[in-house]
């Protein structure tokens, strides 16, 4: 065959883009032509976490698309464009817009629909269901104008639903047909327990309430929802969720074998009754069952890729068991939940006053786990988890893997090795232990590199716990002794260092050397430790024992350049700058024909400046009112802000009062590695704030806090660590944040990798920074506030130390200049002349020129 | 005196001119050259200025350290390391920077080239 394959996928949604991502990975795109019709405005996006739009308001961050992937593989995708007919004949997709496009092998991933009961008034426009961007966004509108809302139904979407509602600040009810909560992953009693944590937040449960009518009228809100038992609730609006349906419409049209309960009929290969035609995701039915989460979707996408490049992999069904956090509360369920199994005895664990309920579903023999419940604590799930999918027996005493380990029993280590290569680790990824060993034997030894290589735990990430120990495992079974040494002077990690040092009082680098290290030090160790000194005694960064530590940035406070010269960049706290010393700054580049520009920081940039020239340029500007702006050091270099509520017609907060106030508060204090903030005075995020260290978005109610976001080479949004925070909240949570950066981050580590690396991630860093898990916090705002007083500028410093001026001589016997320092003229500035610009006569290898033809 | 120095040796400054396990610049015949004292070994070292590999007299303004054994400076651009006694570059072996006879006498600095 000449032309190449054509291949037209009906659905952009979750297990479509898998579809895609799986086939780019696994074939050479250039050989198929790929169509993609995707009905929704926008391309494929995480629906599993779609409440989370709530506290970010940003499509993109939903978005599971990375920029550029269609165009790069050459894949068209046809947005906003409905398949409407398929010619199974003549093999050609008909769309809404009148487009034909012919295939050879069809793909359809079209999901489903919310299904909403047959109530009499669902119709009113105070009715929604959830399931789109779009649905959330008419829900937010309505929420604006109204007091209570209700979701009609309790299982997880619901709830999912429910905290969407009291994140947007609406009285908000939960009403369900059957008498407990969560009906399909839940016990009853786990049901009861889940309800009364929903309840103690605020969220009132109604159950055993059949809704029969909602009337446009009512006295306290606009609807009125009438309950078979006579009784009703007067609540503004309704949003559905009941359930979903397979949409299976078009395979219907196309005259494709339906499943008896719905869903498009397929095969083990995910093939329909036309075996150029594959259903894959919610939509289709495998052994007249489907599948309304996504793991199984993400399963079918990969067999029906492998289906169609020759392979003969099955379908054999999926497991259901989830883990979520629902309203705040862990929940999780795995296999039969509801101990139906004939024969089989449960063994349960309640504790009130915690608010935990488990349970676990065991074979009559007692040797094999059938099933599980876990509310209010879920860190049993993994373990139990890869009992019940590895058929791996039980230990004699089965209720030691539930009970907390107060009880005295030991709870027996299921230990990575214990599990067999093919146990699925990630099932978000589908992820084995195979795979992850295989990573780490290609060399990645770091939790980070191994969730890059392998994407495990980068989907819920509830497995990363046990990503972790697998990788532990591996390393120690290949002898690969995990080597976080600073260098080779020291046989530390830079944490080790730290608290060496911290707890021992060391106040030099020879000191700390000649006791845990060996040699002279180098650039790595040396830099590292006079930040640490800096970080733990709040030292002048300048101290003639610091001195010999430091990177040229940092001894001559000013970025060195490719030529050899400095940048020299005064604080503009929150990029706020008065006219005055706007001028006095333009003086200063004038007089010493410096090279100007806006840095990416908010702030000024003086460049080109020569080293013997830096204390009189910066005796100017401290004069003018300047103090120095780290941007040469490893430490916080500005917030960037937004002009907020004082000037922007949409701000809801005073952003720059902020910026400023906490660059000032920080300035100066050196951390691991650079770090940047961002404060943005309403949602619109003009700040960028999610690409920062630190990143705070004002709230209605005050401050969301994100932490640990990163630009640059492999950009990260911050996550949520707290909202809606007061000012002095925020500050101490800033404060405890900062400090355990400082404490417990690698050398040059920035935050975002940082976290990447934290076992536990985000939901432990909240637990040390907002719940104070290690005790520590009084601790950790005391050494901010100690680094927080010792503040000097570092500049105004030096200028006072004649001592320190000598420093600045570039030739120590004579007071001339760095010829090779030779600047032309771009764009009416100056620029450093390039090697052949400079010396037009030795073009060529500039490596074998000698310093006698250059100097 | 003796009759060596006064055709090899020439002062370049005086020992307080030095910093203390890091390194300074000096113009000697139209020559730049990096000269680094490591006050633990009592030893002192002069070496190009010019880095090659950013093509700027940076060198002087390196870090200074131990490597696998070598007395080292860390170009500060691109921290390339040269080994201060013999001038070989440690991450390419066909770069070598000139090395130079540098000695104290008398809180001087004396440099020959």
């Amino acid at each position: 065959m000449n032309r190449k394959s054509r291949l037209v996928i009906i659905g952009n949604g979750m297990v479509g883009h898998r579809f895609i991502e799986e086939l780019v990975e696994r074939s050479n795109p250039q050989e198929t032509d790929v169509t993609v019709f995707c009905e929704e405005p926008r391309v494929a996006y995480d629906r599993v976490h779609l409440s989370s739009y709530f506290s970010h308001h940003t499509a993109d961050e939903l978005s599971l698309v990375k920029e550029g992937f269609y165009q790069k593989h050459n894949i068209k995708v046809l947005i906003g464009e409905r398949a409407i007919n398929i010619n199974r004949q003549n093999k050609i997709v008909y769309s809404s817009s009148g487009r034909e496009v012919a295939y050879d092998k069809l793909i359809l991933a079209t999901g489903s629909y919310p299904w909403v009961p047959p109530i009499k008034g669902n119709e009113n426009s105070d009715c929604f269901v959830y399931r789109t961007i779009e649905d959330l966004k008419a829900i937010e509108a309505t929420a604006k104008n109204s007091q209570r809302g209700a979701v009609v139904g309790g299982g997880l979407l619901g709830l999912e639903a429910a905290g969407a509602l009291k994140a947007l600040g609406v009285e908000t009810h939960v009403v369900e047909f059957a008498p407990v909560l969560m009906a399909e992953q839940l016990d009853q009693q786990g049901g009861q327990q889940l309800r009364k944590k929903i309840e103690r937040m605020g969220v009132q449960v109604h159950t055993s309430k059949n809704t029969l009518e909602i009337l446009a009228q009512g006295t306290h809100a606009r609807n009125t929802m009438k309950f078979a038992d006579d009784t009703d609730l007067e609540v503004d609006f309704i949003v559905f969720s009941t359930g979903i349906r397979p949409q299976d419409k078009l395979a219907k049209q196309a005259e494709l074998a339906i499943a008896p309960r719905g869903g498009i009929a397929i095969n083990d290969h995910c093939q329909t009754s036309d075996e150029n035609i594959y259903a894959i995701g919610e939509c289709a039915s495998w052994n007249q069952s489907f599948f309304g989460l996504v793991a199984p979707g993400y399963k079918m996408a990969q067999i029906a890729v492998g289906h169609l490049l020759g392979e003969t992999k099955h379908f054999e069904g999926a497991d259901m068991s989830a883990k979520l956090k629902l309203l705040g509360v862990n929940v999780g369920s795995i296999g039969d939940a509801n101990g139906r199994t004939p024969d089989c005895k449960s063994y349960v664990y309640l504790n009130e006053d915690e608010e935990v309920y488990k349970r676990l579903i065991v074979s009559k023999d007692g040797k094999k786990l059938l099933g599980a419940v876990l509310v209010g604590d879920t860190s049993d799930y993994g373990n139990l988890l890869q009992l019940k999918l590895n058929d791996i027996d039980l230990p004699e005493k089965p209720d030691t893997l539930i009970l907390p380990a107060h009880a005295g029993a030991e709870k027996p280590a299921l230990g990575a090795d214990a599990l067999p290569e093919s146990a699925v680790i990630c099932s978000c990824f589908d992820v084995t232990k195979g795979k992850i060993a295989q990573a780490v034997a290609a060399g990645n030894h770091t939790l980070a590199d191994v969730k890059a290589a392998t994407n495990a735990g980068t989907g819920c990430g509830g497995c990363i716990p046990l990503v972790t120990d697998v990788l532990k495992a591996e390393l120690a079974k290949a002898g690969v002794e995990v080597n976080n040494h600073l260098c080779e002077h020291f046989e530390y990690s830079r944490q080790e260092l730290f608290h060496l040092i911290r707890i021992e009082g060391i106040q030099s680098f020879d000191a700390l050397i000649e006791k845990y290290g060996k040699g002279y030090g180098c650039e790595v160790c040396k830099p590292a430790v006079g930040s640490i000194l800096a970080s733990c005694w709040g030292d002048h960064i300048l101290k003639p024992s610091l001195v010999s530590l430091h990177d040229t940035n940092d001894n001559f406070l000013g970025n060195m350049q490719k030529d050899g010269t400095y940048s020299v960049i005064p604080r503009m706290a929150g990029g706020e700058v008065t006219p005055q010393a706007l001028a006095a700054l333009a003086g200063v580049a004038e007089e010493y024909g410096l090279y100007t520009k806006v840095t990416g920081a908010q702030r000024i940039g003086l460049f080109g400046a020569q080293k013997d020239d830096l204390p009189d340029i910066w005796r100017k500007l401290i004069s003018a009112g300047f103090e120095t702006g780290q941007a040469y050091a490893k430490a916080l270099r500005m917030a960037k802000t937004c002009v907020g509520k004082t000037w922007c017609r949409y701000g809801v907060q005073d952003s720059v009062g902020l910026g400023v106030d906490i660059e000032n508060r920080y300035k100066g204090i050196r951390t691991p590695h650079k770090m940047k903030f961002g404060v943005s005075g309403c949602t619109r995020e003009c700040a960028e704030a999610q690409g920062k260290d630190l990143g705070i978005i004002a709230t209605d109610a005050g401050w969301n806090m994100y932490v640990c976001g990163n630009g640059g080479m492999k950009p990260r949004h911050a996550d949520l660590l707290a909202s809606d925070l007061d000012y002095d909240t925020l500050i101490k949570y800033i404060d405890r944040f900062m400090m355990f950066y400082i404490r417990t981050a690698d050398k040059l580590q920035r935050t975002s990798v940082w976290l990447e690396n934290l076992e536990g991630g985000i939901d432990y860093l909240r637990e040390v920074v907002v719940n104070d898990k290690l005790g520590i916090n009084d601790q950790l705002e005391a050494d901010v506030q100690k680094l927080i007083d010792a503040y000097r500028c570092e500049w105004q410093e030096t200028l006072n130390d004649e001592a320190q001026l000598k420093r600045f001589k570039h030739f120590i016997n004579s007071d001339e200049r760095d010829s090779n320092v030779v600047f032309v003229t771009e764009r009416d500035q100056v620029r450093p002349a390039t090697f052949s610009e400079k010396y037009p006569e030795l073009a060529g290898d500039i490596i074998c020129t000698t310093a006698e033809e250059t100097v | 005196m003796t009759a060596q120095l006064k055709t090899q040796w020439q002062s370049v400054c005086s020992t307080a001119d030095l910093v203390e396990d890091s390194g300074v610049a000096a113009l000697l015949n139209g020559k730049q050259i990096a000269i680094f004292y490591i006050k633990k070994l009592d030893a002192i070292y002069a070496i190009d200025n010019y880095c090659p590999f950013s093509n700027a007299n940076v060198i002087s303004r390196g870090i200074i350290g131990s490597l696998k054994g070598q007395t080292v400076v860390a170009s500060p651009i691109y921290k390339q390391h040269f080994n201060l006694e013999t001038g070989q570059c440690l991450e390419d072996s066909e770069v070598t920077l000139n090395t130079y006879p540098v000695k104290i006498e008398q809180d001087t600095v004396l440099l020959a080239i």
